[in-house]
């Protein structure tokens, strides 16, 4: 198809280099400058107190629990994409417009709302709380909590990334390898997944890094136990509550670096072309 | 339907085993459909579809007088109040600012544009805690913008305004995103042609340009108001959280569960759950419509 922006991106001029100062000029009170002064903050007292912030136990078990809860929450949520989107391409079957809109689903909820949902089902005073006492199992306010809520909000990111870039590609190239002997193992292996690895790793990008930064439903869910169901981001929280300013920034100049991280690979895979336009749209 | 077809559904009908997949679907040699669509509506029900109907059970375990006693309270009115403002208002700021930035990066060649481009991504994946206390810093009264705008009588942290800019900021990649690729479909040929036709660039944006983008801005909005409606992360810091004055209504759900009272937060929360179903249905509306007017070639 035709590119008439590229034919038309001008120099801009007049009228035009106001509009792209007014731009710059918002992004830079809104965005830009609050990251410098994460940054900044987190150094302003030199190297020193950043690495003492980040080695302290608390941190560190900050980390783990961070980490644990994407090992657990990211691959899952992967392997569903993959099937969702491998039932939602390949076969027509009847529900499927509203199965689309069902995953999508947990993007319009709330993240407080997301980790209440959890609390309502598992809390003491929950629908299971009972049942869940009595056998003397911990979810809401442990581990399994914070795993559930962050699978929640993170649950759509590699469907809505795989769906429509296995629509655009069709069966053709699956229907070839069936006809010609191969089975349905090496028809995904062989076909299908060298055709959508870019967009299983894009999906993955986004769904680890907000997996990590998930505050809202975690924070609902999460005990706020100091070096036990504490994640990065809630305990910036706290940090920040104890007047911990320097440590506060440190653990969040952390999170900046991951964020940034997946950010640049997510441009980079943009930028190659290695995933249709159409999937770029979504979050 | 090709005779063929009608012929192979005629024996599938007389000789299926496997009734239901038959029936649900049409046949494919592909394998792996129950597996995978099993396996989907499973994950699905189990982590999202459940715990949503927990909720609305117990909100609508309570009568309707309860129901509007409950949000009606001075307090749950205030946060609902304030939340859904505020949420506006951000809203508001990013279509008006959201779409100039969205028209600046599809239409201008300059230095750092993709650099521009990347910012624009950033609230997407910055943590909400990060983004609260960094914009919480910035904009406190001795903070490096928020010391010069309390000097001129507008004290942004701790105050209603500091909650807009926070939701501004988690809100600002919607619009843009929405409208950017809009703007960069735009045939020249109609510029060209109210051009030539004698409109001023003036009236060819607000007559022709405009109308173009009409849908794609008000699917920004609505996306960029629902993400405001539920964002708790970024706003907690700036806020102050003072009940009837700058306490949204995800904090009120929060400061509910810590008094146990499951039932109260429970009905608030079904409450933002209808609000942004409604919300998303808009967008669904208003993108088929961006679809529709780009000459239904979304590729």
């Amino acid at each position: 198809m035709s590119q008439p922006s590229l034919v038309r991106s001008e120099k801009p001029t007049g009228t035009g280099l106001l509009l792209l100062l007014l731009a710059v000029l918002f992004l830079l009170v809104l965005v830009v400058v609050p990251l410098v002064a994460v940054l900044g903050m987190a150094f302003a007292k030199g190297l020193d107190p950043f690495l003492v912030a980040i080695r302290h136990p608390d941190t560190l078990s900050a980390i783990k629990l961070t980490l644990l809860t994407a090992a657990i929450a990211v691959p899952l949520n992967a392997l569903f994409g993959l099937t969702a989107a491998w039932a939602i391409t390949k076969f027509n079957f009847r529900g499927k417009s509203i199965l689309i809109s069902l995953i999508d689903l947990p993007f319009t909820v709330s993240p407080v709302v997301a980790g209440l949902l959890f609390v309502l089902l598992f809390g003491s005073r929950g629908a299971l709380g009972g049942f869940l006492s009595a056998h003397d199992i911990q979810i809401v306010y442990a581990t399994p909590g914070i795993v559930l809520a962050t699978i929640f909000v993170t649950f759509p990111f590699v469907a809505r990334e795989l769906i429509p870039l296995m629509q655009a590609q069709g069966n053709e190239e699956e229907l070839a390898a069936i006809t010609l002997g191969a089975n349905g193992f090496q028809t995904f292996w062989r076909v299908t997944l060298p055709n959508i690895k870019w967009g299983i790793i894009y999906g993955v990008v986004v769904c680890t890094a907000r997996a990590m930064g998930e505050f809202g439903a975690v924070s609902v869910v999460s005990g706020h136990v100091r070096g036990k169901t504490n994640t990065l981001p809630l305990h910036v929280e706290i940090l920040y509550n104890d007047y911990q300013q320097i440590e506060a920034f440190s653990v969040a100049s952390l999170l900046t670096v991951i964020s940034l991280v997946a950010l640049i690979v997510k441009k980079l895979i943009e930028r190659k072309g290695l995933i249709s336009a159409r999937a770029r749209g979504a979050l | 339907m090709s005779e063929l077809a009608i012929v192979r559904e005629r024996a599938q009908k007389k000789s299926s085993l496997l009734p239901i997949p038959r029936i649900l679907r049409e046949r494919s040699v592909l394998p792996g459909f129950l597996p995978t669509l099993g396996f989907t509506w499973l994950y699905l029900s189990a982590l999202v579809l459940i715990p949503i109907a927990a909720l609305i059970v117990r909100a609508s375990s309570l009568s309707w007088a309860q129901i509007v006693a409950l949000i009606s309270a001075p307090r749950t009115a205030a946060a609902l109040y304030l939340s859904f403002g505020a949420s506006f208002a951000a809203a508001l700021v990013n279509t008006l600012i959201g779409t100039l930035v969205a028209w600046v990066l599809a239409r201008y060649k300059f230095p750092g544009r993709s650099l521009l481009d990347a910012i624009v991504d950033l609230p997407f994946a910055l943590p909400t805690s990060v983004a609260g206390i960094a914009l919480t810093y910035v904009y406190s009264e001795n903070g490096w913008l928020g010391s010069g705008l309390a000097q001129l009588g507008m004290p942004v942290a701790f105050t209603r305004v500091g909650i807009v800019v926070a939701l501004t900021f988690v809100g600002m990649p919607f619009v843009v995103r929405t409208v950017q690729p809009v703007v960069q479909e735009i045939d020249a040929q109609l510029e060209e042609a109210a051009a030539s036709l004698g409109a001023t660039k003036l009236q060819t944006f607000t007559r022709v340009i405009l109308p173009l983008l009409g849908p794609a801005i008000g699917a920004g909005f609505a996306l960029s108001f629902a993400r405001a409606v539920g964002e708790y992360g970024s706003v907690l810091f700036i806020a102050g959280n003072m009940p009837m004055q700058t306490e949204i209504a995800p904090l009120l759900i929060v400061s509910k569960l810590e008094q146990f009272d499951y039932a109260g937060a429970a009905v608030i929360g079904a409450t933002m759950l209808a609000v942004s179903l409604a919300l998303l249905l808009t967008v669904q509306l208003l993108e088929r419509s961006v679809e529709r007017r780009m000459g239904g070639d979304p590729s």
